[in-house]
């Protein structure tokens, strides 16, 4: 239940800033659409804690802002080594072994190892991620574990 | 008071113009798909970034704010979709990225 | 600044399809469209403020739902076309340069 009126919350956030008009006809436009919304997505079934995780929503700011400083610094590292040339890469494919125990925080350790340039997380399958990293550097800062672990944080704060 | 903002927005501008330029050389520059698709990962996440924040200093009142934060939110969900879903099909399909090895050196 | 910055990001999205013309693979091709629909999303965005015109945010926000469209509809295609192995056989890249 709580999922549902999450998701009606934000798609009706949604409607409202993008549209900016408030009479009553685009209103209950705007509520009729929200509601077939809900209706398809609950034939789907796929309103649960993977599609509106609001259990994270109060320890995800704090990760988020680690994970942007680690972009930025990601982002010159990568941009340094464009203009330096290609003798200055070495591309390497390497599998990890992620800590966590859910799908979901899989997914969230995953999708940030993309997110951060330089390196890019090919495959996942059970606990193993195949990662193509730039520098040979990007891997061994993975495999020194800070970000699985602070996934890993993010993941038992919410069970 | 303005002309600070307008100055902080112009150096965004600028630093965010910077790094798709050089994500743009990368692509052109680095040796495989894979190489490239990290240039790509530049320009996706702090170019558009600081274009985006820029932008955002230059109205910071309206709609147009949250607009902009919703573009940005948005371009950061779907881009390590995107080339996660890209480096996936291309690695299935059997494209072998150039690998760094050890024994050159 | 704005014409500079919109100046700046049409170079890169010339830049992208230079790669999309000459790129060996099929997934250089599909990487250089991706990043130049995400290059139009900010250009559009940009031309609003230049022409003082921010309604444009409202195109770039559908043009950004739809370029993630396109690439995914692609690479499924791509994925799981009869053309290529299926889902199971992973072929393990071999180490050469």
């Amino acid at each position: 239940m709580k999922h549902t009126i999450s998701l009606s919350l934000t798609l009706g956030a949604f409607w409202l800033l993008n549209s900016d008009h408030n009479t009553p006809l685009i209103l209950s436009l705007g509520v009729v659409s929200v509601a077939f919304v809900i209706y398809l997505t609950h034939r789907m079934d796929v309103v649960d804690h993977e599609s509106q995780p609001v259990h994270l929503t109060a320890k995800l700011p704090g990760y988020y802002v680690w994970l942007g400083k680690e972009i930025i610094l990601a982002n010159i590292s990568v941009v340094k080594h464009v203009w330096l040339g290609n003798q200055t890469i070495s591309p390497t494919l390497a599998t990890l072994v992620a800590s966590q125990e859910t799908d979901m925080g899989r997914v969230i350790y995953a999708t940030s190892i993309t997110l951060t340039p330089g390196t890019v997380a090919v495959d996942l399958a059970g606990d193993q991620i195949i990662v193509h990293a730039l520098l040979r550097e990007n891997i061994e800062a993975l495999e020194a574990g800070e970000m699985d672990r602070r996934v890993k944080l993010l993941e038992d704060s919410c069970l | 008071m303005d002309s600070v903002i307008e100055f902080a927005s112009a150096l965004c501008l600028l630093t965010g113009s910077f790094f798709c330029l050089s994500g743009g050389i990368g692509i052109i520059r680095f040796p495989d798909f894979y190489t490239r698709m990290h240039a790509v990962g530049v320009t996706d996440t702090l170019g558009a970034g600081m274009i985006l924040v820029g932008l955002m200093l230059l109205r910071p009142e309206s709609l147009v704010l949250i607009k902009l934060i919703m573009i940005l939110l948005m371009t950061l969900f779907i881009s390590p979709t995107a080339s996660h879903a890209l480096a996936k099909a291309a690695l299935r399909s059997g494209c072998a990225p150039l690998l760094y090895r050890k024994d050159k050196e | 600044m704005l014409i500079a910055a919109t100046l700046a990001i049409l170079v890169v999205m010339a830049l992208a399809i230079a790669r999309g013309v000459m790129g060996p693979t099929l997934y250089d091709r599909i990487l250089a469209v991706n990043m130049f629909g995400t290059k139009t999303v900010l250009l559009i965005s940009l031309l609003g403020f230049v022409m003082g015109r921010p309604e444009f945010l409202d195109i770039a926000i559908v043009y950004a739902l739809i370029n993630f469209l396109s690439v995914i509809g692609v690479l499924h295609y791509s994925e799981y076309s009869e053309l290529k192995p299926g889902p199971g056989e992973i072929e393990r890249p071999r180490k050469e340069s």
